[in-house]
């Protein structure tokens, strides 16, 4: 009893029992639902990864048949992108920030939330149900390029359902924020007195409601091809696989920004907080989010430069391409501005985003050598674009889910990690992650096919870098999450404000009460990020 | 629970802009996924202009036209209950959401002697006629068949919304002052005619 009066209610203990988690309206809640079901659906995702490291430590057949291989890239393609990083930073800590960092007590359709998760369930299940279910899961690449996703005797119906299933809960999240921002900010926060992190979300949104539709009806025609056996995309009866390949990238080149631009908003918010200064530049890293979600819309040929387009229609995509490089280095370098002369305080957070910055880079660069007319003829199919992918998706959305994860972490359970753990677990993800995807640059570069069972002697020093790269960022995956959990159990307990941060989730309290706040949250004077004792410079 | 204090944004609270903000969003995906379908239409239309004109011979004009008709007379009777409820006649706003629906029936039941039309011809895929058919008309009546099978989803899906509607009407939660659902129903139904303006001609009148 003495407990509870100790305890102020928040939005974990105000209710118990399983179902008033499963039927919660809560935003907070929701995004936790999210967060464990993202999490679990990742380590699935990893334990695939990890498989096919294995496999390529040596060449030729070492644990698993080459059917299998296939498969298994498939598979953990589709979960990576349409169960892990396509909802996670938007999911879990949209749903949970978006509205308190608005200063609201919840998103504007509460119910419409809590039915996209169930929809995200429904789609998980059926993407893993291939598994035990029919002939097995998928092997076309999560790319599932006709003809032959129409032709193969795997469960590609099954996978395509589900993310159509996935798709439409994407589009119901993106909906929900949207009206959000525009509806429920608190008086006087005007659009551009809004955090970074909604600006992000806010361009992420208008990408999803946009976009997920075209890839929707794409999987329903390739649904529809496999029941009644028509030459849609079929050429030898009159189809067109080059138009499946349009149609995938219509959706499926945005949606690498709807995998990249939150990640930048989690950025743009840990990095004023551990300088301790105003951000550098608000309006060009607001406004180049939406730059981004616009022109990312018109360079999806540029994953077809090798596959049928004609000269003129290549150099436009290609231009287009590097234009999208303009509003991604306008963040890069207002980041680096705001660390200079600021009162840096380095924390794991930072750590994260710095890694974000230094791998992204790398990921960037590599895109663009990707979008040149003449080198991506040869590097194109090649591990050099899965290298690429990776230091964009892992090294850069996947190291800011963690650095959010971390940055958030005492508001939403309202305890704190142990830091030393936390610092060790970062600096064995940085060195695994680098030490497993660098060399993949290289094998591109020298030539080595992507998706291929096998390969030739001479890559094979560097494919055993890569998997022992592996094993490094498992550990430290595993330590993070052990870090993170022992923190939750039994970790130190916080206040409101452990980072003094000054964006509106840390005028609350750790955790949250039900409501978000029980007073009027206050804007800070002068801006989102304007630190009352930063120095003037 | 001891809370006293609301946020004046409350997200619980009712805001008929936010509805009427959201339904806006979601007619937007709604036109994006029929978009990739006139995408596939107008690349197979032009790669084989003759075929598609050959196929779509096979159609009734008239039985299009009559649809055409009946579901713009639907768009008018749902735009005319939001007005009556607007002016507080829930009775007769009720009585012209039926008349929506009646016309949803009407639609879909032309429809079904269609298609049964052309399941009697073997034009449906995989039926032994349509394998002998030229590719370029298969496409057209792949097409015509998901297109028109999926605006009929519409159909029926806004016509169970509608129905939702006047559940909603008759006890009293969608009334003079709180009618965003109804409106939201009716932007709905008007999509899911806009969506036929286009496929009438694109099937019915090639010429």
């Amino acid at each position: 009893m003495s407990e509870t009066a100790a305890m102020p209610l928040n939005y974990l203990n105000v209710k118990k029992g399983i179902w008033s988690w499963l039927f919660t309206l809560d935003h907070k809640r929701i995004a936790l639902l999210y967060l464990y079901s993202i999490g679990a659906f990742f380590l699935v995702g990893v334990v695939l990864g990890v498989v096919m490291r294995l496999e390529l430590f040596n060449p030729g057949r070492d644990i698993i048949e080459p059917q299998t291989y296939n498969q298994v890239f498939t598979l953990h393609g589709v979960i990576m992108i349409f169960l892990f990083i396509i909802p996670s930073i938007p999911a879990v800590f949209g749903n949970f920030f978006l509205p308190i960092m608005l200063g609201t007590d919840d998103v504007a359709f509460p119910r419409l939330n809590l039915f996209s998760w169930y929809l995200y369930i429904i789609g998980a299940l059926f993407a893993l149900s291939t598994l035990i279910y029919g002939n097995g899961p998928a092997d076309t690449g999560w790319t599932f390029y006709a003809p032959y996703s129409v032709k193969t005797g795997t469960n590609v119906s099954m996978s395509v359902l589900a993310a159509f299933i996935l798709g439409f809960s994407s589009i119901l999240t993106g909906l929900n924020f949207i009206v959000t921002i525009h509806r429920l900010r608190t008086p006087g926060m005007t659009f551009n007195k809004m955090p970074l992190f909604s600006w992000a979300l806010y361009a992420t949104s208008w990408i999803q409601v946009l976009a997920t539709p075209v890839i929707g009806i794409t999987l329903m025609m390739i649904i529809a091809e496999r029941m009644f056996g028509v030459g849609l995309f079929d050429p030898s009866i009159g189809g067109d696989p080059i138009l499946y390949q349009h149609l995938f990238w219509i959706y499926s080149h945005p949606a690498v920004y709807i995998m990249a631009l939150p990640a930048m908003g989690v950025v743009s918010e840990i990095i004023p907080t551990f300088a301790q200064r105003s951000i550098f530049g608000y309006k060009p890293i607001a406004y180049s989010s939406m730059a981004i979600a616009f022109v990312g819309y018109f360079v999806w040929g540029h994953h077809m430069f090798t596959s049928g387009m004609s000269g003129a229609a290549a150099i436009v995509f290609s231009i287009l391409t590097f234009l999208v490089a303009i509003p991604t280095a306008i963040k890069v370098f207002n980041w680096v501005a705001t660390l200079y002369k600021g009162s840096i305080d380095i924390q794991v957070p930072l750590l994260y985003a710095l890694a974000f910055i230094f791998n992204f880079l790398i990921g960037g660069l590599t895109g663009l050598v990707l979008g040149a007319l003449v080198v991506d003829v040869h590097v194109h199919d090649t591990y050099f674009v899965v290298g690429h992918f990776h230091y964009v998706m892992f090294g850069g959305t996947g190291f800011a889910f963690f650095g959010a994860l971390h940055y958030w972490f005492p508001k939403i359970w309202g305890k704190m990690y142990n830091k030393t753990r936390a610092n060790l677990a970062f600096a064995l993800l940085f060195i695994g992650f680098n030490t497993l995807y660098f060399p993949m640059l290289v094998l591109g570069i020298m030539g080595m096919p992507r998706r291929y069972y096998d390969y030739l002697p001479e890559f094979h020093s560097l494919n055993q870098i890569s998997t022992v790269g592996s094993w490094i960022l498992v550990v430290g995956l595993l330590l993070m999450i052990f870090n993170l959990v022992a923190g939750y159990l039994k970790g130190q307990k916080v206040g409101g404000n452990p980072w003094n941060g000054i964006t509106l989730e840390w005028q609350t309290d750790s955790p949250p009460p039900l409501h978000n706040f029980d007073k009027m949250p206050e804007l800070p004077a002068g801006g989102p990020y304007n630190y009352p004792n930063a120095k003037s410079e | 629970m001891n809370h006293t204090f609301t946020l004046p944004n409350s997200g619980h609270n009712y805001d008929a802009k936010a509805s009427k903000l959201g339904m806006w969003l979601f007619l937007y995906t709604e036109l994006l996924l029929f978009g990739g379908l006139f995408l596939v239409y107008m690349v197979y239309r032009s790669l084989n202009e003759e075929a598609f004109l050959l196929a779509s011979f096979n159609l009734d004009v008239w039985m299009g036209t009559f649809n055409t008709v009946v579901l713009l007379t639907s768009s008018m009777t749902v735009a005319m209950s939001i007005t009556a409820l607007q002016l507080g006649d829930a009775k007769k706003s009720i009585m012209l959401l039926w008349l929506t629906i009646a016309a949803a029936l009407i639609f879909l039941v032309v429809k079904y002697f269609e298609w049964g039309a052309k399941f009697e011809h073997g034009l449906f895929p995989g039926m032994d006629h349509f394998n002998t058919l030229p590719p370029g008309e298969r496409l057209y009546f792949y097409l015509y068949f998901f297109m028109t099978g999926l605006h009929g989803l519409h159909v029926i899906v806004g016509g169970i919304f509608i129905g939702v509607v006047i559940k909603k009407i008759k006890n009293k939660s969608v009334n003079k002052n709180r009618y965003q659902l109804l409106e939201n129903s009716g932007l709905y139904w008007h999509l899911v005619d806009l969506i036929w303006i286009y496929l009438f001609p694109l099937f019915y009148l090639i010429h």
